[in-house]
This record gives structure tokens, sequence and C-alpha cells, in this order.
């Protein structure tokens, strides 16, 4: 009992301090701001401050795996913590956050939750009047128009088969309303996004693996570009299609992708000279 | 005899009405709400922590348009690095000058007016001599 109240009463955290650290949810995580006014003791002096100590934040954007509870942040996921500066942090990536950086939480699940922005491949369903149902692996199918890909018109109809493979990406999708996906996009350029071709395999992964191969720094990739002739979608719902001149290159490329989640470095680089040879 | 009312009454009626309007009118009893401006914005998207590369793949020239599609949407997200290569021009520098040279005179000839016209005399070469300064009318030195 006298456990249990301790653990219920741990003082939260400087997110500072955990950042790469494995946070529990339930965990309250303090933003670098706080931490100066909840320090150590409150005796002592202080240097007086000249501007209100409130009015100086910056925002912090709290990304999947935390809420916003307070003024604190709200571990909602476990995994580990992660933070990206704002403005060229990680190698001149594009700024993250705008001033104050982001946290999130990286974790693993294999049930995708709909996400706006997402590019994900769904399987047709249904074909109802004017939109398509499309199963993107979430809790319902989304919808799909079919005025939503690039050059439809209502004559001019996409030829769309129940059945198809569809990549696109999702403009509705929260906890309230059913999802929607579109094939184009703002501009009405289809960018890649539509039916994908005849062939091919798809197959089901994590969600984090799918992050984790999507790196800008991803080695699996390159050497896998280096094998022979092949294409692949990855859908951030945990789903990859790959196709390859023959079925075998295929399967093989299948399995590299679903088996290079549990291996090291050194079995991979094994494996990838074994293929190499044959 | 007086028609309407006078301008007296007619303020009081206005005060009176005003007052049942605003009477009407609801408004919570509560205490003024401070509105905290949170600093903490809620994302649900992995976009904006991570730099995920673009979904579609093609490798070995298996699909020559995703490959086209792959370096334009990956130029996109990265800060694209300026090319060092300067652009070709067609006419060099020079040549652009001195065919500018020769062009002021012969446009601005088709505009001038014909006693300006013997102002664009041509020297041996082709070439527009510097315009000579206009002869003014020079007052006697007293």
């Amino acid at each position: 009992m006298a456990e249990a109240a301790a653990v219920a009463a741990a003082q939260a955290r400087a997110a500072r301090s955990v950042l790469g650290q494995v946070v529990l949810p339930g965990e309250e995580l303090l933003l670098p701001e706080q931490e100066d006014l909840e320090g150590p003791g409150g005796a002592g002096e202080r240097p007086l401050r000249l501007n209100a100590g409130p009015r100086s934040r910056v925002r912090v954007v709290c990304g999947p795996g935390l809420r916003r509870c307070g003024d604190r942040l709200l571990v909602t996921k476990c995994g580990r913590l992660r933070h990206k500066e704002p403005g060229g942090g990680g190698g001149g990536g594009g700024g993250g956050g705008g001033g104050g950086g982001v946290y999130w939480v990286d974790s693993q699940q294999k049930r995708y939750v709909p996400v706006k922005g997402d590019h994900v491949i769904g399987i047709v369903t249904a074909k109802s009047g004017d939109i398509f149902k499309v199963d993107i692996g979430g809790s319902e199918p989304a919808s799909l128009s079919y005025l939503a890909f690039e050059g439809a018109t209502k004559r001019n109809r996409p030829n769309v088969q129940v059945g198809d493979l569809i990549y696109g990406q999702f403009v509705v999708a929260n906890k309230d309303m059913e999802p929607e996906m579109v094939c184009i996009d703002s501009c009405g350029r289809a960018n890649g996004m539509g039916v994908i071709g005849q062939d091919g395999l798809l197959f089901k992964v994590t969600l984090g693996l799918i992050r984790k191969l999507l790196a800008p720094d991803c080695e699996i990739l390159q050497e896998i570009g280096k094998l022979y002739p092949l294409e692949i979608v990855f859908g951030m719902n945990g789903r990859i299609w790959v196709k390859a001149k023959t079925i075998q290159q295929t399967l093989i490329l299948a399995n590299i992708l679903e088996a290079c989640e549990h291996m090291t470095t050194d079995q991979r680089k094994e494996i990838f000279s074994r293929l190499a040879e044959s | 005899m007086q028609r309407g009312l006078d301008s007296e009454t007619k303020k009081q009626l206005e005060e009176e009405e005003k007052k049942i309007i605003s009477d009407e009118h609801w408004y919570l009893d509560l205490p003024e709400l401070k509105e905290k401006e949170s600093f903490i914005i809620e994302e649900q998207s992995f976009l904006l922590c991570e730099d995920l590369l673009y979904g579609r793949m093609s490798f070995k020239g298996f699909n020559p348009e995703v490959e086209k599609l792959m370096l334009q949407m990956n130029a996109k997200n990265k800060t694209e690095e300026i090319e060092d290569e300067t652009l070709e021009l067609d006419v060099s520098d020079e040549e652009m000058a001195r065919r500018y040279e020769t062009l002021v005179g012969t446009v601005g000839k088709k505009f001038a007016k014909k006693r300006d016209r013997n102002k664009y005399e041509e020297d041996d070469n082709g070439h527009i001599k510097p315009f000579k300064a206009k002869k003014m009318f020079l007052k006697p030195q007293d």
C-alpha cells in the first residue's frame, strides 16, 4: 500500500532529463521553463526578472503519445521520449515545431489510427454511389470520393474496381468522424497517389518499422535498392506493397522487410551478402 | 395643434425603450475568467516529428515515373541545395552590351523629331556619336 502511494505521488520529472529513456503512461513531464520555476526549493535568492516569467514561454508541440495536462505533458503511450529542436534539428531537416521544439513518444504498435495528412495504402471494399469505401486497417473504412482523383470529372470517372489498391492521404481523420481520404494534393495534382498498378504483393508490418524504413538515413533501403530492380510503396498504416520482375524476387523482398525488424545489423549484412552472391 | 411629441418626451420614450431592451439581454453573473493562453500544441501526426521520406519508391529504373517523383518529393522536404551551375547564357555579356549600344541609337532615332535626328549621326564604324550639347542662348556678360 505504501509503495502504491509512493508511486502515485511521484514527482513530475523534467522532460529534458528523460530524453531517450523509456516513459510509461501516466507520467507527467515538466517543460524546461517550468523546471526553473519549480526548481530546488524556493529558498535562496533569485535574480529579479525584468519581464514576467509566464509571458516569455515558447510554443512547444506535443506529438503522438503525449497530451497536454495543464502546463505539463502527460504521457499516454509507453516508449522512448524523443525531442526535436526547432529550425534545423537533425541535420538540415525542415524546422520542427517553430520555437520550443517537438516532443513525442517513440512507441510500437500494429493497429493504425487514422491521422490527417498521412499517406496510406487502402483496399477498395465497396462502391456505393459517388464514393468508394476503402479499408485502411483502422476501426472503420474510409470514404473516398470518385472526384478526388487527378483529372476526374462527373463524366470522366476514374477506373477503380473493388479490390484495387489505392495510395492516398487523409483529409479528415479524427475520433468523431468517419475518415475521408483523397488521391490528390491541395493543388489538384496526383503526386504519385491513386490506384497502385497490377501485380506485386501487399503485406502488413508494424507501424514502427515503417517509420524506421522511411527515415532519411535508412541503410536497409539503400541496400535493398542495390539488389535488383524493384518498386515499393509504404503506407503509414503498416502496409507495404512490393513488386519486382519475378515472383521469387518479390517474395524474397517481402521476407526481408518483414524480418529486418528483429535482426541486428550484422545479421542483416550477412543476409544481404548471401543474396548478392546468389 | 401639436402633432407628434415634444423632443423631450421623445427622448424619454427612447430611453425607456432602450432600458427595456437591455434588461431583456441575458448575461452571466460570473467573475471574469482569465483565459489561459496555452503554450502547448497537440499534434497527432508523425510528419512533424520525423522527416520521413516519400512513401513511393522505385530502384534501378523499375518505374521511371516514380523515380522522378522520388527526386521531386524528397527535394521538397529538405532545404534545396542551391546548385553551383551558373545558368549558361546564350549570348555573352559583352556582346549584349555591344548590341545594346547600337540599339539605343536606332530606336531612339525613330521617336526623335526631325530637328533632333541629325544628332544621331553615325561614325565611320557605324557607332552612334555621343550627343553634342544643345546650343542654348548665352546671356552676354555685361
